[in-house]
């Protein structure tokens, strides 16, 4: 397989369903050989703009474009992308092996290369010797192998992912993770993958979008959503996280002072970024695995006391749930492996993070 | 042994409706069959006639050959029709489906007759291409086998569309989706995955129609006026006008004799439950 990769950029990228607005002024654009993800809940427009892309919804506005060619009015059959659909969409009267010649039987290849390349490309997702098996008589795992197979057998321009994973149970979902990921490093092709699973999106994808009632919240390489998110709803809906409500106090060079109710808070606060004024509402977004549980005589740059009000046993950590009279309820996650507590309700503790663990996001209260 | 006990328990609910079809259906209907043995002397004779009388051949061949063409023009106008019904929408589908058992409601004998005031001589057909001048003579539309396959292919339509429609109902949108995205024009995705993925239902669809159209009466007897004879005009002649039991009913036993064969050989290619509508 070559390993050339196609960009794709759209501009303005707008759906309306009659008065509904699916897709609003949406414009990112999509690297050579990127694996991007656009992620958002059911509703959000991250499936209508796949569609877009594939050729199967017109835009109402705005332009599609392939390595610069505008492509918005190409039918799907034209366009050359690979697609894998949700719930896979495997033709039911054909082997596997006759899917994955689907797309190149189409395209009127010679029976020889055409041989060749369905075998190639079931190699490349290790499902060789269950070529002549019909789709029903394969696992949801392999089945789901085998619409890779078929979507890139033809060397397609780009692929395009729905869904890929969510038919799949939990663990088994994890593993084609890692092998989804490995295939794209293998086949260095632009991969645009459509979720509304959060963990898929961070684990597999080299940059993600984030979309909220149609519209583009925020893109960016995964660590930087996760670490730092714009807005109240990309915090949300990447992770879990606390908001703290506070007003601004005082502003010095690299930090911030606040007020939450009787308590004060440190943020700190790039130089680079405008200050704000003073006496102004800010929201801040504070991971719940960036807090410690402070001991006796320990102290931290932001310091709250409260008791537990639950707290879960997750394996890996402890869920808490502190009640604090200044912040309200504050979600802790800790490492179970030596934990400084035995978690227990009302269990007076005191929380403590330090002045870079929390951002200020804008409140759009989604 | 438990579920023994439970199945016996259904099949008691059964037994009522079971007794009555047997007595007063299947009992009465071997015994008019056996007559084709017992009259008018005892023996194999009325079958000879089978293969002696050029008459009867001529009747077998002519039944055969209008109830092929009728299965074919009935498939193929269902077949288009249940395509167009199953692509559109939920609410359109529901207002086609109307417009298409709608016929089923109405008489088999009105519609005959509407078709012959329809292509008699002087019907509207036959008037309206004179007026334009297409013909000068009227066509011979009706009383022979060309009427007889317009009503019979009237009559089956909705008898093709509905196991069809069921098949079509069936095929996951999604695949079509994905058959044009992976670069298939609209032809080859009807070819190669509309049409193969709804051929269980028109295999279905041809049984049914071949099946009811073998024993058809009314439609025959009256479109065909008397000229061409269908096995079961011909069978009621025997019987209700030449008085020659024996003959008829051995007719009536080969009619009974070759659906079940066709339903033997079919239930071996398709699901015989999608046939009669059932086990969904």
């Amino acid at each position: 397989m070559s390993v050339t990769g196609h960009a794709l950029a759209f501009r303005g990228l707008t759906k309306r369903y009659g008065s509904f607005t699916a897709v609003e002024d949406v414009s990112l654009a999509v690297e050579q050989g990127e694996f991007l993800t656009l992620l958002g809940p059911s509703g959000s427009g991250k499936t209508t703009i796949l569609m877009c892309i594939a050729g199967f919804v017109a835009p109402s506005a705005g332009a599609i474009l392939l390595d610069g060619r505008d492509i918005t009015a190409l039918p799907p059959e034209k366009r050359d992308f690979g697609m894998v659909f949700q719930g896979y969409a495997l033709f039911p009267h054909m082997t596997v092996a006759e899917n994955v010649a689907f797309p190149l039987r189409v395209r009127r290849l010679g029976q020889a290369e055409r041989e060749a390349k369905v075998r190639a490309a079931l190699d490349l997702v290790q499902l060789a010797q269950f070529a002549e098996r019909l789709p029903r008589q394969l696992s949801g795992g392999q089945q789901q192998r085998v619409a890779l197979a078929r979507a890139l057998v033809f060397d397609p321009a780009l692929l395009l992912l729905d869904e890929p994973l969510s038919a799949l149970d939990k663990k088994l979902r994890a593993e084609l993770q890692e092998e989804l990921r490995a295939l794209h490093r293998r086949v260095g092709r632009t991969f645009i993958n459509v979720t509304h699973d959060q963990e898929e999106a961070l684990a597999l994808s080299d940059r993600v979008a984030i979309l909220n009632h149609g519209k583009l919240v925020q893109e960016g390489a995964p660590a930087a959503l996760y670490e730092r998110p714009q807005t109240r709803f990309v915090a949300d809906f990447l992770g879990k996280s606390n908001f703290l409500h506070g007003r601004v106090r005082e502003v010095a060079s690299g930090r911030i002072g606040l007020t939450a109710r009787a308590m004060l808070l440190v943020q700190n606060l790039p130089d680079s970024t405008p200050r704000p004024a003073l006496g102004t509402p800010v929201l801040l977004s504070l991971r719940p695995e960036k807090i410690m549980l402070l001991a006796e005589g320990e102290s931290a740059e932001n310091e709250a006391a409260g008791r537990i009000a639950t707290w879960s046993y997750l394996g890996a950590g402890f869920s808490l749930v502190v009640d604090t009279p200044d912040l309200g309820p504050i979600r802790v996650v800790l490492p179970t492996w030596r934990a400084p507590i035995a978690p227990a309700e009302g269990l007076q503790v005191r929380l403590g993070w330090a002045a870079d663990a929390s951002v200020p996001v804008m409140d759009d209260a989604a | 042994m438990n579920g023994f006990r439970r199945d016996a328990g259904w099949y008691a609910l059964i037994l009522p409706a079971f007794l009555l079809m047997s007595v007063f259906y299947i009992a009465p209907i071997v015994q008019v069959l056996a007559i084709s043995f017992t009259e008018p002397q005892p023996g194999l004779g009325n079958y000879e006639r089978l293969f002696t009388s050029e008459s009867i051949q001529r009747v077998i061949v002519t039944t055969l050959r209008i109830c092929l063409i009728t299965t074919v023009l009935a498939l193929l106008l269902g077949y288009v029709l249940s395509y167009r019904i199953a692509l559109s929408s939920a609410r359109a589908q529901r207002w086609w489906i109307l417009v298409v058992l709608v016929p089923l409601w109405i008489s088999v004998l009105v519609r005959a007759f509407a078709w012959v005031t329809l292509l008699r001589r002087q019907g509207l057909v036959n008037n309206t291409l004179m007026e334009v001048g297409l013909i000068s003579e009227p066509l011979a539309l009706v009383w022979n086998e060309f009427g007889i396959i317009v009503g019979m292919v009237h009559y089956m339509v909705p008898y093709a569309v509905l196991p069809m429609l069921a098949s079509m109902r069936e095929i996951d949108p999604r695949l079509l989706a994905a058959a044009r995205g992976l670069g298939a024009s609209r032809g080859e995705v009807f070819f190669r995955v509309f049409l193969p993925l709804s051929l269980p239902g028109l295999v279905a669809a041809g049984v049914l129609v071949f099946i009811f159209s073998l024993g058809f009466y009314i439609t025959p007897a009256i479109l065909g006026g008397g000229k061409t004879l269908m096995v079961a005009e011909w069978i009621g002649l025997q019987i209700l006008d030449l008085i020659r039991w024996g003959l008829g009913t051995m007719m009536a036993t080969m009619l009974v004799v070759s659906i079940l064969a066709t339903l033997a050989v079919f239930s071996r290619i398709v699901d015989l439950r999608r046939i009669f509508g059932s086990g969904a």
